[in-house]
């Protein structure tokens, strides 16, 4: 069992929710991003999604777009995401999932990616535009260094591709929840539910959390309830763009009562 | 190249090791539904049928060739001849692919589609279509683009169409196409991307070819037919590659024609400042293929120069990238001032007034027949016309006073 899969098994026997949260690497410094990231941490976050500012982020709404945005403005380069981990891991215990766009992966190397993400204490990638049907040197690299993989499962997914994404997974499967880009929504989808179902249906048994859209302690209890976690990312941005650290953990808090 | 059989056969997702389908998990449904659609279609015969007939009466095809004597006297001497897909129906190549996708959103049972646009030649065709077979029709555009083309932001307006500036990023066409896919991810069900080019995940970037091969197709029978040879090279501008590989394509198991692409180096080969990706990019993965692409060594994309809107893309489709590494093409770049020069010089001795776009492969053309010599017949995609660059044109000669 990963480290992710021992946090999603414990909350679960336990009884807890699982709080699955973003914040953008090197947002708005690579300095202050790590005091975020260690903040969400300390105060409820269970599992960290450490995501890697990108030119071309098509699944990622205006807030983060934003964010990102800032973060390569202000000089974030790609070899910062390792010593970020590092920071972090060294001064918490989360797991710390790297969420990244494939092309700066592929230029860095797949194999020397993964090497250094290893090495700086991460626990695998997220990868929100690689499909499996064209992950092959990534899911070689993550076997070989344990690595978790997170592959995503949408409303659209045939159960054939779900089954087939599911068994490349490691950690926990990534589910849509609307067909719609991140950002909050008011309410969230049903069909996040039948995609949960599909996810069960599968011959492998995987933990699977529910993203986007979700922005409410409200929606994370609910999510809860058919899914082993919540993922939330735009509103952990806005909170510190507008609050600051004591912001930020201010929703933690309240995300993960 | 016999061990690769023959090129014309090859179908995506992969050219080579390029193309491919590197998209968000959610959009695999709609791609696997175009592609059994765009299968189907092919094996119809009614579907060629009605593309054929729509080609006919509405696009005007086929397009004519036109030898240009008092240009080519500027080209050493070498005979040009000229595909003119300008005088298709709204004035660009772009037309034959649209018909084509918007017949298969029809049969998709899709109400509205959605398009980015450079220079505003496909977001024009687009709402051409949608115009034409009642679609809704919603066109992202650069905001930088929507000011250097507002003349297309109004055509498209008048066909009913909604244009969106897009107004992150280089706020250009890297950044509109950002845009449409997400307009795709959260609206799947209802809408087709009518993709304008040759880029972007399996099936794209072979059915766009296919839909314009027609242009090399016509082109081929036209020169042995009034001309009685082949010709010695091929020319044509290359953005993300559209109108390249739709004359391209029909000659490329032709080992004797030469084919020339022509991107822009902007400011300068030089210079910083250009889009000239097959000439200075590394392969990447760009809105959905693995294609060469401008990025810096983090695998950021760079943004991309050319006074040319419909070039000014960091990307390209795969095919080239394919076409290059096999070397069975060669790709070149022309500045900013040799388009505008040859602009100029077409339509002062044809009477023939190009696109910014289409004149970078006509300075391409006045070099080649130096290289090439007098006996060459170059044979070049005439892709657009030159109307919407007027305020670009009459600003860059002086042209509008001061």
């Amino acid at each position: 069992m990963s480290k992710v899969e021992e946090v999603f098994a414990r909350n679960k026997a336990d009884g807890q929710d699982t709080l699955v949260g973003y914040f953008p690497a090197g947002f708005p410094n690579v300095e202050e991003s790590i005091e975020a990231c260690v903040a969400m941490c300390e105060n409820g976050v269970d599992v960290l999604e450490l995501g890697v500012p990108y030119s071309d982020p098509v699944m990622d709404g205006l807030v983060i777009q934003q964010a990102t945005e800032v973060a390569l403005e202000n000089g974030f380069k790609l070899g910062q995401i390792f010593d970020i981990v590092e920071a972090i891991s060294s001064r918490v215990s989360t797991p710390v999932l790297v969420m990244t766009y494939w092309n700066p992966v592929m230029q860095y190397g797949v194999r020397r990616f993964a090497e250094d993400l290893k090495e700086a204490g991460g626990e695998g990638l997220i990868t929100p535009d690689l499909i499996v049907d064209e992950a092959g040197e990534w899911l070689k690299a993550s076997d070989d260094l344990e690595l978790d993989r997170v592959f995503l499962a949408t409303p659209t997914s045939t159960q054939e591709r779900v089954d087939a994404l599911v068994a490349a997974s490691r950690g926990f499967v990534y589910t849509v929840s609307t067909m719609g880009i991140t950002g909050a929504r008011a309410d969230l989808d049903a069909k996040a539910r039948s995609v949960v179902e599909k996810v069960r249906n599968s011959p492998v048994e995987r933990f699977t959390a529910v993203g986007i859209g979700i922005s409410t302690s409200e929606q994370v209890s609910e999510v809860n309830d058919y899914a082993d976690g919540a993922i939330v990312g735009s509103v952990f941005v806005n909170a510190y763009k507008s609050a600051g650290l004591e912001g930020l953990i201010a929703l933690t808090k309240s995300l993960s009562k | 190249m016999s061990e690769q059989g023959n090129l014309r056969d090859i179908k995506g997702p992969y050219f080579g090791e390029f193309g491919g389908r590197f998209v968000p998990e959610s959009l695999i449904a709609a791609l696997d539904q175009l592609e059994e659609t765009y299968r189907q279609a092919q094996a119809d015969p009614t579907f060629h049928y009605e593309l054929a007939e729509l080609h006919r009466t509405y696009t005007g095809r086929p397009s004519i060739l036109t030898e240009v004597k008092r240009f080519a006297e500027h080209a050493n001497g070498a005979r040009v001849i000229l595909k003119r897909e300008d005088l298709n129906h709204t004035g660009s190549h772009k037309i034959n692919n649209v018909l084509g996708q918007a017949l298969l959103a029809k049969r998709m049972g899709k109400k509205r589609i959605i398009a980015e646009t450079g220079a505003g030649q496909h977001g024009v065709a687009s709402a051409t279509a949608a115009a034409l077979f009642g679609l809704e029709c919603v066109v992202y555009m650069g905001e930088v683009d929507t000011k250097r083309q507002a003349l297309n932001v109004a055509r498209m307006q008048l066909l009913g169409a909604e244009v969106r500036p897009v107004t992150t990023g280089s706020k250009t066409l890297k950044d509109a196409i950002n845009e449409a896919l997400r307009d795709w991810v959260t609206n799947v069900d209802s809408t087709h991307y009518l993709l304008g080019t040759v880029a972007g995940p399996h099936p794209f970037p072979e059915m766009v070819r296919d839909f314009h091969s027609i242009i090399g197709i016509e082109a081929r029978a036209q020169m042995l037919e009034e001309f009685g040879a082949l010709p010695t090279a091929l020319a044509a501008c290359v953005g993300g590659g559209s109108n390249a590989i739709g004359l391209f394509h029909a000659f490329l198991d032709d080992q004797d024609v030469q084919i020339f692409g022509f991107e822009a180096a902007g400011e300068g080969m030089d210079t910083q400042k250009h889009a000239a990706t097959l000439n200075f990019g590394k392969p990447g993965v760009l809105h959905g293929a693995r294609s060469y692409m401008l990025q810096n060594e983090d695998g950021q994309t760079i943004e991309s120069h050319s006074i040319s809107a419909g070039l000014d893309y960091p990307g390209v489709g795969p095919e080239h990238s394919w076409l290059k590494d096999l070397g069975r093409a060669q790709y070149r770049g022309i500045s900013d001032d040799e388009a505008m020069q040859a602009l100029r010089l077409l339509s002062k001795t044809e009477g023939i007034i190009p696109a910014i776009e289409t004149a970078h492969a006509l300075a391409g053309v006045l070099k080649l027949g130096f290289e090439l010599g007098s006996d060459a017949t170059i044979l070049v995609n005439l892709s657009g016309r030159g109307d919407k660059d007027m305020e670009t044109a009459g600003k860059y000669f002086g042209l509008l006073g001061s």
